[in-house]
């Protein structure tokens, strides 16, 4: 059949127009195309892995930071506690030691009003002694107004002191 | 696609309705024209137009007005041991009218003649020319050439790290479905080395394949010829391939000893099936397209002889189904390129499975 009787012409054409396609695109156009496939592709596979390093380090660096979070919190919880514990020892101190005081400055005031006590009332004394003495004094001048009765009173005196 | 065939299927039947009335009320009026003038009408004969169509020629012939011919003649291009070489243009044997250098046009096949104008049997011609398949495969080759290095510039001077713009984006998914569909799964790690071959075989099949779609132009890939190139091409590329587990296992098959008798050719002469199914798949799928194409406008025609109005009604029919096949031999064209390209590639990669096996399993 002339269907499949193959022209000479067309096989030695078409071996021609193949080999020439298949040397010219080998080397100008697959060569490029296909490296340059491959060198976009392997910076995608690069670059999703070094994005992928980036979140798991990110990841780490999270988790560290809670980690040091959760410290800084219960440092920061032992600290309160142990501020709250230096003040509360701080009043209680404070009060001790306010209240020593006051103990202390009660019983000094308490002294010193017994002392003041002590001194008026010696004052007392005295002033009611001199003021007895004074009235006495006018008293006994008055009454030894007459020079007779002043030397028998002083006679009387003399021989009331005793000498030793 | 449910839709579209509800909506063909009612095209149809609407053309059929239309037609066989059509065709009823006019049979009487048709015959009774006297047959003098009707019977150079009816000589009207389909195959061989078909054949025409198909078949490789000396000029690309469009029409024949009367007696005009619309064609564009090539250069004919012929060399015979005992005359050498000769050179001129097809038009010079004026439509086969004419003996020109000795040689003469029979049915589309340029014969040499002696000098009283027969056959001249003691002459041996190979015709050389270049005819419409080689005129129409150079133009693809150009184009393919052209448009593949363009985008390949694009790609040298982009780099890889700009996104691919323009035809590259056509050209890149296909290329990479080749590397990766066809390529890798079938070749391994050593896809990269046939990686040249693979795309030239795809592309320079495809770009045919699509070019012979456009009417008018011929049929380059549905010839033998140029499939027998690319199945020899294959053949040889396969052959080159092979390693020794390949041929262990065709010289010394792993069966009992009383079946290797049988065994032994049917592999030996597996190794010529494979390319030979390559050469005959292309060649049978194209050249089924195209007269499958030809068949249906033609049907018009063969209508037309016998009414001119069943040839008028029948024209849209035709024209449906015309253009259905037409959508299909644009896949076909896609899918018989994509075929040739992977079984060579499945033929590559059998050649040299045990290395591929071995590194498998290792």
């Amino acid at each position: 059949m002339e269907l499949l009787n193959p022209g000479l012409g067309l096989l030695v054409w078409t071996l021609l127009a193949f080999l020439i396609v298949f040397f010219l695109l080998k080397s100008l156009a697959w060569k490029p195309i296909l490296s340059t496939l491959k060198e976009r592709e392997t910076g995608i596979a690069d670059a999703i892995a070094s994005a992928d390093k980036v979140k798991a380090e990110m990841a780490a660096l999270k988790n560290e930071n809670e980690v040091m979070m959760a410290k800084a919190r219960e440092e920061r919880a032992v600290m309160i506690k142990e501020a709250k514990e230096t003040a509360d020892k701080m009043v209680a101190d404070a009060k001790e030691k306010a209240k020593a005081e006051f103990d202390r400055i009660v019983a000094e005031a308490q002294t010193a009003i017994t002392q003041q006590k002590n001194a008026a009332l010696t004052d007392v004394k005295n002033q009611v002694g001199a003021l007895v003495i004074e009235v006495a004094e006018k008293v006994l001048s008055r009454e030894l107004s007459n020079k007779s009765e002043q030397e028998n009173y002083i006679k009387q005196l003399a021989e009331g002191v005793k000498l030793n | 696609m449910g839709m579209a065939s509800k909506s063909l299927k009612s095209l149809l039947v609407a053309a059929f309705s239309a037609f066989s009335l059509f065709f009823s009320v006019n049979t009487f009026a048709s015959e009774t024209p006297a047959g003098g003038e009707k019977h150079e009408e009816t000589a009207f004969d389909p195959s061989k137009l078909i054949m025409e169509h198909i078949m490789d020629a000396h000029e690309y012939h469009f029409a024949t007005i009367g007696e005009k011919h619309v064609s564009i003649p090539l250069p004919v291009i012929l060399y015979s041991p005992e005359r050498g070489w000769s050179m001129f243009n097809y038009s010079k044997f004026n439509h086969g009218h004419d003996v020109y250098e000795g040689y003469k046009t029979e049915e589309g096949h340029i014969i040499p003649v002696n000098a009283a104008g027969e056959h001249d049997t003691t002459v041996k011609v190979y015709d050389l020319s270049l005819t419409r398949n080689v005129v129409q495969m150079f133009i693809g080759v150009f184009l393919l050439c052209f448009l593949m290095i363009k985008v390949a510039n694009k790609y040298k001077r982009n780099g890889a790290k700009v996104a691919p713009s323009g035809f590259q984006n056509a050209v890149e998914p296909v290329i990479t479905f080749v590397r990766d569909e066809v390529g890798k799964p079938n070749l391994g790690h050593a896809y990269e080395k046939y990686m040249p071959y693979l795309l030239t075989v795809f592309f320079f099949i495809l770009i045919n394949n699509l070019l012979g779609l456009i009417p008018g132009t011929a049929n380059v890939t549905g010839n033998i010829a140029f499939t027998i190139v690319l199945g020899f091409i294959s053949f040889l590329v396969i052959l080159f391939s092979t390693n020794k587990h390949f041929w262990g296992h065709i010289f010394n098959p792993p069966v009992p000893g009383f079946v290797k008798p049988i065994l032994v050719p049917v592999e030996f002469f597996g190794i010529f099936t494979k390319p030979f199914a390559l050469i005959v798949r292309l060649f049978a799928n194209m050249v089924a397209g195209h007269i499958v194409i030809t068949c249906f406008v033609m049907l018009i025609f063969i209508f037309g002889a016998m009414s001119k109005v069943a040839g008028w009604g029948f024209a849209p029919v035709s024209l449906a189904f015309t253009i259905f096949i037409y959508f299909i031999e644009i896949l076909v064209a896609f899918i018989q390129a994509f075929i040739f390209t992977n079984l060579t590639a499945v033929f590559i990669g059998q050649s040299m499975e045990g290395a591929h096996h071995d590194e498998a399993h290792h």
